[in-house]
């Protein structure tokens, strides 16, 4: 069965492929409640500007059906936005900004699954927001540190203080940042970097 | 296939609607599990004799834009949002393309345990940003 019709129009505009060279894609989790400054993140530090996915809910076992009864559950979709950083001539980095609150936990099957790491995003202000999302990430055994946005007039904790506010074990490195800075950004991308690198010395050194 | 010839909405003329995505999809939710199409998934057009007219009858502007837009590698995500499709319905039609061979990917990498000279690697491109 064909269609004729023109190509869609947005595809035709704006692409930013990848070096013909690139042969490795990563992906990293930027997680936190809405509002903390995960697509901020994201902007920040990307080469392209964001662009939006959908995911549906139970895509694999639930036929998109418009027609079917159950068609307003099946339809249930949610955005992420996520940025992109090419690495090295073969090595591209991709950022996905994910909220992290119970109900859109489906979300995590395709994103964190098969994840570098995480880079979990708190507000000072309102910590208990992002217990859940630490509990879930450390029961997938997913690495991740946590980075503090730094919203003008809100208050500074001594990372220790965080750490313990938190109950996050002594490795995981807590770090401050503004997510409206570039460099502040990259700093927190290398800090998770070097956690995983920390991390894969040592599985290596068990295994 | 109506909606698409009626004249655009002021809203958003690019918007796929459900119905759009049925007709794409069949009515199928997502790709094949043993797909294995990951949001990074890197999908790259298959070049040369096989790619030709006549290979592409049949398809899908979707399926066209897609093999265009690959001819320099694009991830599933990034296809799923230049489309305006979910991610389900474009793995879809990615999955489609690579049974008609007119597509292959660069497999994701899924590191139960990260290669060290990987991480170093990714460690030594970020601080360079």
């Amino acid at each position: 069965m064909g269609f004729n019709g023109s190509e869609p129009s947005r595809a035709r505009a704006g692409v930013r492929a990848l070096e013909p060279t690139a042969t490795v894609a990563l992906k990293i989790a930027v997680v936190g409640p809405l509002g903390v400054g995960k697509s901020t993140l994201v902007r920040s530090v990307s080469e392209i500007s964001p662009l939006t996915t959908e995911e549906t809910m139970s895509r694999r076992s639930v036929p998109v059906d418009p027609l079917g009864p159950a068609s307003t559950k099946t339809e249930t979709t949610v955005a992420m936005d996520f940025g992109r950083i090419t690495i090295s001539e073969r090595v591209v980095l991709y950022l996905f900004g994910t909220p992290g609150q119970e109900r859109f936990w489906f979300l995590w099957d395709g994103l964190v699954e098969g994840a570098l790491g995480a880079v979990v995003v708190v507000d000072v202000r309102r910590l208990a927001e992002s217990f859940e999302v630490l509990e879930r990430l450390e029961r997938r055994g997913c690495a991740f540190i946590v980075a503090a946005n730094g919203f003008p007039g809100a208050p500074v904790y001594p990372p220790e203080e965080l750490r313990e506010a938190l109950d996050l074990a002594a490795s995981v490195p807590v770090v401050d940042f503004d997510a409206r800075v570039r460099d502040s950004c990259r700093d927190v991308l290398v800090s998770l970097a070097e956690h995983l690198l920390t991390a894969a010395h040592r599985s290596r050194g068990v295994g | 296939m109506i909606r698409r010839l009626a004249p655009p909405t002021a809203e958003d003329p690019d918007d796929p609607g459900p119905e759009r995505i049925y007709v794409l999809t069949g009515g199928r939710g997502g790709p094949h599990p043993r797909t294995r199409l990951d949001l990074v998934t890197l999908v790259l057009a298959v070049g040369g004799a096989r790619n030709t007219a006549a290979s592409r009858r049949g398809l899908f502007p979707e399926h066209r834009a897609i093999i265009r837009m690959c001819r320099r590698p694009l991830s599933v995500a990034e296809l799923s949002a230049y489309l305006r499709l979910p991610f389900g319905a474009t793995a879809v039609l990615v999955e489609d393309l690579l049974q008609a061979e007119l597509v292959r990917t660069r497999a994701a990498v899924v590191p139960a345990v990260p290669d060290p000279a990987l991480i170093e690697e990714v460690l030594r491109g970020l601080q360079r940003l």
